[in-house]
């Protein structure tokens, strides 16, 4: 099947089983590696990608049922607020080995999103389902109050 | 491990040094020769003449590219080796880039390993004089080309922050506009190093990570994601089963799938070759397959535990003995405690995989390569070529924890076997889905030890009998010749055969079953197990004695000043011995491994239905000389949760030879919420620089289970926690 998806704002062509998941369009497909394969079925994370500004995990969502829906990836992201988070990021050197910070960075851009300033408890629970196995989960919370903040004072001026 | 494979690097002939060496060197922007006074043992020749810098590139832009020979898999190596090259350099840290290094053993050696790789925390310690001289040496011939360029005396000439400085006239240049003369200039024979209280940038927290921006923007690319013109995507089809054989296959359901362009055998499995990996998963599923499971591991856990537990009953190799039975004063009070260590996947949150393509003079391979000179050879075995025509091309590794660093090169051979039965045309990419991952071996053994141990009444301890089962890393292959002396693999007893603690009489003794499942090393390796036992043993010795934990410890410790040093400032910044409220409680525990001393001081609180909950983690870590603060944090904060992870959920287990987790949601990993505060304290010194990797990973689970016995006074001392039927906060 040929699909037409919005990806990152431009129509890109892809040509595959209705039936295989974004995921891998993304990545083997059009060759976005980005969106990290981390589980393959759901419970890691790492694939998250933005769906009209919905977080959803790209290795269980079907080309089928993705239609004409804005897909963004982390090349994609774009906004005050993905700025705002990668710039804490880097700021607070989050990383380690990077695999699971797309995810990390779809997620906390998501919540930033629609809520400007979040507690402990609403960043622990949108940012619960993401792992991490190197354990940067305390620079997580700490870059994203940091982003919170730093939005608050620019919405300011 | 140490100098282990010298065996294997006699591959590396010497002629072959010269010419690859030499071809590296001309494809340099500048072919700098600088002496590097610490060669390795293991290398070629200790008393060679210079041999070329290949730790440093400087480019006319003014750019320090520093070429790095260990493989970052998110530890930061990248940015300490750096940072030491800098710093002996004078270059300003917004210059500095970093670049892999090829394989090349005779020149890119671990000094402490002997071949070409990272593991045990080596990177540092390993390379720190190595890496200071090469930058030292590049300064003096910077130094040496501006004064000859501006006809003053060099020792007129200084370097700060990058540039090339004569203050008496005013002149500068930078070292991209010197690079070429630099490099015209004679090698100096010595060099002088930076007293250590001149250092700006090691020890300094304004220096920041080199891999941040592009693992945040995602722009990094790691070995998952190369894409090479042509290349196929494959997985194999493993046997279910450690010892299983294939019988027979019908790869027809798999080729009728669009996408398949090959279903082809090797040794290691069936691998399905598509144009994407989702349709070689799909052609994986509908391959029907007969394994013979004759002779293959078919037992359950409990029954691999049993025959543990009965070889506990016997005496076992000697790991290690002192001390004086007849001496020993009678009396006081005996503990007995026998722990259960299952199995341990490292699951690192990139799936493993390799690509290898044919090249005009060989093949190439790309990966995340933790261990270059082993892989590299592993490749040519299975091509039929000699390992200098396998080019390796190390990228950024999403996660390891050991596992890419095995004598097996497994899934690397894997890849280099599908592209040499699918003909070679195509480069071939193989990936590992998380259920291979899980099901593919290579754990950390499961292990059991019983202890004995009796504390006088004054609490000096009197006895120790401490027994080990567990299977060897070192048995069956290249390194066992290294890592087994006298039936003891040290990689199993190592934090268990040698007490920092007084014992009256001790002895450690060690039985290493024939394994039927793969093991390798897994972050901190046999510390992992060792620490839990032994300092969960000494809390339950102090309140034998109605001692307080840490007091007992530092009463008992040998003459180790660093690590009491570490327990006092941890028990101090956690505030040991101030009260808690009801349902909480404090543990502690310290130990020095792979050369570097920490202690945890874990604090957990337990609710009225018995959940348990890390409320705050206090570490406290002596690595020397503190190259990269930061990274030591970093280090310190996601080695607990790792070890945290372990103690909650980390278990494989077999149910007829069959591994039963397929994914996290049966191997769970520590969740983001879970993830206690914890405060790193790093104390000040001016010893040589050990390594961070493992060692923050020890002390955690036991400072948590004896944080745990004291809120509750429960004791488990079977892992993980879940399985001994405790409770913990999700």
């Amino acid at each position: 099947m040929k699909y037409s998806l919005n990806v990152n704002g431009k129509n890109r062509a892809v040509e595959a089983e209705p039936e295989m998941p974004l995921l891998w369009a993304l990545r083997d497909s059009l060759n976005e590696t980005g969106t990290k394969f981390g589980c393959g079925v759901a419970v890691c994370g790492a694939c998250l990608v933005l769906v009209d500004g919905q977080p959803v995990p790209s290795c269980q969502t079907r080309l089928k049922n993705v239609g004409r829906a804005k897909v963004v990836t982390i090349e994609g992201l774009a906004g005050r607020e993905a700025r705002a988070v990668q710039q804490a990021w880097r700021e607070l050197d989050v990383v380690q080995c990077g695999w699971c910070q797309s995810g990390q960075i779809v997620s906390a851009t998501a919540l930033l999103t629609r809520n400007a300033s979040p507690t402990d408890a609403q960043i622990d629970s949108a940012m619960n389902t993401v792992l991490c196995r190197c354990g940067t989960y305390q620079r997580v919370r700490a870059a994203i109050h940091r982003a919170a903040a730093a939005l608050a004072s620019k919405g300011q001026s | 491990m140490t100098p282990a494979t010298s065996a294997l690097l006699s591959h590396a002939n010497r002629r072959d040094f010269l010419v690859r060496s030499g071809a590296l060197a001309s494809s340099l922007v500048i072919g700098l020769y600088v002496p590097i006074g610490s060669r390795a043992a293991s290398g070629p020749d200790p008393n060679a003449a210079p041999v070329p810098n290949v730790f440093i590139r400087l480019q006319p832009d003014g750019a320090v590219v520093v070429i790095v020979k260990f493989l970052d898999m998110g530890q930061g190596i990248v940015t300490g080796v750096a940072t030491v090259v800098a710093e002996e350099l004078d270059a300003d840290w917004s210059q500095v880039r970093y670049e892999y290094a090829p394989a090349n053993a005779a020149i890119y050696a671990n000094s402490m390993l002997g071949v070409q790789g990272v593991g045990s925390s080596t990177s540092i310690p390993s390379s720190w004089l190595e890496l200071r001289k090469a930058g030292a040496a590049m300064r003096a011939m910077l130094v040496a080309a501006a004064a000859k360029q501006w006809s003053v005396a060099p020792e007129s000439v200084t370097v700060h922050q990058g540039r090339v400085l004569h203050g008496a006239s005013g002149r500068s240049a930078n070292f991209g506009e010197l690079a070429a003369a630099a490099s015209k200039q004679p090698v100096p024979r010595t060099v002088a190093l930076k007293d250590p209280s001149q250092f700006r940038l090691i020890g300094s927290r304004q220096v920041r990570r080199l891999d941040s921006a592009a693992k945040t923007a995602a722009t990094e690319t790691f070995g998952l994601d190369v894409r090479l013109p042509g290349m196929l995507y494959a997985v194999l089809a493993r046997p279910p089963r450690f010892g299983a054989t294939l019988v027979s296959f019908d790869p027809a359901p798999a080729r009728r799938i669009d996408a398949v362009k090959a279903v082809v055998r090797t040794p290691y499995g069936i691998a399905v070759l598509a144009t994407d990996t989702w349709s070689a998963i799909k052609g994986r599923e509908a391959l029907r397959i007969e394994w013979n499971l004759q002779g293959a591991e078919s037992r359950s856990t409990p029954a691999m535990f049993d025959a543990f537990r009965k070889l506990l009953d016997e005496r076992g190799a000697v790991a290690g003995q002192s001390g004086d039975a007849a001496t020993v004063q009678a009396g006081g009070r005996t503990i007995e405690a026998e722990f259960e260590f299952p199995f341990l996947a490292h699951a690192p949150m990139e799936p493993l995989n390799a690509v290898v393509e044919m090249t005009g003079s060989g093949a190439t391979l790309h990966t995340g390569c933790q261990f270059q000179t082993i892989d590299q050879m592993a490749v040519a075995q299975e091509l039929g070529l000699k390992p200098e025509q396998v080019k390796v091309v190390t990228y950024m590794a999403g996660g390891s924890f050991g596992r890419r660093a095995n004598p097996a090169a497994d899934y690397v051979r894997e890849a280099a076997a599908v592209l040499k039965a699918s003909g070679g045309q195509r480069p071939v990419q193989v990936v590992w889905t998380r259920q291979d991952d899980l099901h593919g071996g290579y754990y950390r053994s499961m292990f059991m030890h019983r202890v004995k141990a009796r504390v006088l009444p004054d609490g000096a301890i009197a006895e120790w009998d401490h027994r080990v089962v567990g299977h060897s890393i070192g048995e069956g292959t290249p390194f066992g010749q290294y890592m087994i002396k006298d039936g003891v693999d040290y990689t199993s007893v190592e934090g268990a055969n040698q007490l920092p603690y007084r014992v009256g009489r001790f002895r450690c003794d060690l039985r290493s079953p024939k394994k039927t499942v793969p093991v390798l090393w897994w972050r901190s390796v046999g510390y992992t197990h060792a620490t839990f036992a032994v300092e969960t043993v000494m809390d339950d010795l102090a309140a034998a004695a109605g001692k307080d934990p840490v007091a007992f410890r530092l009463a008992a410790m040998k003459d180790e000043p660093r690590l009491a040093a570490v327990l006092k400032l941890a028990a101090e910044r956690a505030g040991w011995g101030t009260p808690l409220p009801p349902g909480r409680g404090r543990g502690v525990a310290a130990q020095k491994s792979f050369g570097t001393y920490v202690a945890h001081v874990a604090e957990v609180s337990v609710d009225a239905r018995g959940t348990m909950k890390v409320e705050r983690l206090v570490c406290a870590v002596d690595c020397g000389i503190p190259v990269n603060p930061d990274l030591i944090d970093a280090q310190m904060e996601g080695g607990a949760a790792l070890a945290l992870t372990a103690l909650f959920y980390g278990q494989i287990t077999f149910k007829d030879g069959e591994v039963e987790q397929n994914n996290f949601d049966g191997y769970p990993l520590l969740r983001f919420a879970q993830m206690p505060k914890i405060e790193v304290h790093i104390v000040p010194s001016a010893e040589s620089p050990t390594g961070v990797g493992e060692p923050p990973v020890p002390t955690v689970a036991p400072a948590v289970a004896n944080a745990l016995f004291a809120a509750t006074g429960r004791r488990s001392r079977k892992l993980p926690l879940v399985a001994a039927g405790i409770k913990v906060l999700t």
